[in-house]
């Protein structure tokens, strides 16, 4: 069973269907990966500025909206500059 | 649920993971479930300077339903037996009906 269970209460990044990046503190989750984040802000990216973050404070997401959750490895994440970083958006989903 | 059992043989091998937005993630598979939902461990972005959304994100969780394709390592997948299994299967449900 591949679960989320090593997730919990660890950063995470979300990827989303429309192509929106969050990321917060994994604090619950279910059997439809349903989740829930505390402490959240949606990442967004452009290439004219660098990463603007919005914080989302305590967020729901829905199993089906989710892509990817990504552990966040704390030690490179808090190296990154997000304030130089120019991309765009990840590509929403196309079936 | 043929394929389910085939990724658990796959476990620790490097597979490629083509999402439905067209990003490729390759990494060691850790794990996978009934919804072929999959666990990758040290992973690597295909073409990471145009996504550098997951630089520092190291092992991850890939909906199964978003995944378009998976690249497996041919040496590691018995064809000729995955075959059998199939027909094995596919008599097996004919039989039910």
């Amino acid at each position: 069973m591949s679960s989320l269970q090593g997730y919990v209460d660890r950063r995470v990044l979300l990827v989303l269907q429309d192509g929106r990046a969050i990321v917060g503190v994994l604090a619950g989750y279910d059997q439809k990966s349903n989740v829930v984040l505390s402490d959240s802000k949606e990442r967004v990216y452009s290439l004219d500025e660098g990463v603007e973050e919005v914080p989302l404070g305590l967020y729901l997401v829905k199993g089906d909206m989710i892509i990817l959750i990504g552990e966040i490895d704390e030690d490179i994440d808090r190296s990154t500059d997000l304030a130089t970083i120019r991309a765009e958006q990840l590509p929403p989903i196309r079936y | 649920m043929l394929i389910f059992s085939v990724f658990k043989t796959l476990t620790d091998q490097r597979v490629t993971v083509e999402l439905k937005n067209d990003l490729s993630i390759t990494g060691t598979l850790k794990s996978v479930d009934q919804f072929l939902n999959i666990r990758l461990d040290a992973i690597e972005v295909l073409d990471q300077a145009r996504h550098p959304h997951m630089m520092a994100v190291k092992n991850c969780f890939i909906r199964g339903s978003v995944v378009r394709y998976v690249q497996l390592p041919s040496e590691h997948v018995d064809t000729q037996l995955l075959e059998d299994a199939t027909r094995r299967e596919a008599a097996n449900s004919n039989k039910q009906r």
